[in-house]
């Protein structure tokens, strides 16, 4: 049944994910909605410049995309070895977790 | 959600910074008092950190035909109330500030006000007001991680309508606007992020379905 109910839930997140890409009439130029933002406020203010500066910006697309990725691969490699670890704990009934 | 470096007024990102430090404060004793009080709850709490790790990086696609990017702070908020957030959500944003140039410095009380505060703080009261109405554990943690997701996004809008109202339609056309940017985008990620919170609360307690998921997380049955 858990596993049941994983698989559905996991595939409905990931059509909900996908079907902006692939039903036509959908989607866009899927700009990050955080630049839009910037965007706009940059609209409402004419001449807008900020105040403040990143003390360090990623030199191009490539790293900030590496820098995502790397965010993500810790993220999901701590939270699969968390898992890893309590199913097998499980499997040998120690009360650890 | 990130507001970017720079683009708050110097006033307002006092103000937030004032708002979110006693948060992030009562947070990092609380998990404090967590590890003392039930040690074995460790591991728990760095899947919960993880969790909000992996989903602030991953931008989806959406069908208003931009990019946004779910919060993962429901899960932790769930498990552990929506203090614990304060402190996870933040190391979250400092690290995209720091080293991303997502976000920023001067803008990070207002982030961690959107990210690891209201959005926390709505995810558990809807897991607690679901529950105590009898909904389902999956049903409850569902509601709760999605709405928390779009409530961060409809809180950037607010911060961002607060410092730029639109010269025409003031305070509340700019709510509209910055809305129709972030938080519309934002409904279908919700959606995802609160199946997958779902998902992975099954998974890392091994007890789904069971009455007492959430509870054997957060340490309180064994």
């Amino acid at each position: 049944m858990a596993i049941h109910r994983s698989v559905w839930l996991l595939a409905a997140a990931l059509a909900i994910v996908a079907a902006p890409l692939v039903i036509p009439g959908l989607g866009g130029e899927f700009k990050g909605a955080d630049d839009l933002g910037t965007d706009a406020i940059a609209q409402a203010v004419p001449g807008f410049k900020p105040w403040f500066q990143p003390l360090w910006k990623p030199p191009s697309d490539e790293v900030e995309t590496m820098m995502f990725a790397l965010q993500a691969a810790l993220g999901a490699g701590l939270l699969g070895y968390v898992i890893g670890r309590r199913q097998s704990s499980s499997q040998k009934n120690v009360a650890g977790r | 959600m990130h507001i970017m470096e720079g683009f708050l007024p110097v006033g307002h990102c006092i103000g937030w910074f004032a708002v979110s430090t006693p948060f992030v404060v009562a947070g990092a004793i609380s998990v404090k008092k967590i590890i003392r009080e039930r040690p074995e709850t460790r591991l728990t709490l760095a899947a919960a950190g993880a969790f909000a790790f992996v989903l602030s990086a991953l931008k989806m696609p959406s069908v208003t035909g931009s990019c946004s990017h779910p919060t993962g702070t429901g899960l932790g908020a769930i498990i552990f109330g929506p203090a614990v957030m304060a402190v996870i959500g933040a190391i979250v944003l400092l690290f995209q500030a720091l080293l991303i140039a997502h976000g920023g410095l001067t803008t990070l009380g207002a982030n961690v006000f959107s990210m690891a505060i209201a959005g926390p703080w709505v995810s558990w009261a809807i897991w607690r007001g679901l529950s105590k109405l009898g909904a389902s554990i999956a049903v409850a943690v569902f509601f709760a991680a999605a709405l928390g997701d779009l409530a961060t996004y409809a809180t950037t809008s607010v911060q961002l309508a607060l410092a730029y109202p639109d010269p025409a339609s003031g305070f509340l056309g700019a709510v509209v606007k910055f809305g129709s940017i972030y938080a519309i985008t934002q409904i279908p990620l919700a959606i995802a992020e609160g199946f997958l919170t779902v998902v992975v609360m099954d998974a890392l307690s091994g007890r789904a379905g069971k009455g007492d998921e959430v509870a054997f997380l957060a340490g309180k049955v064994r």
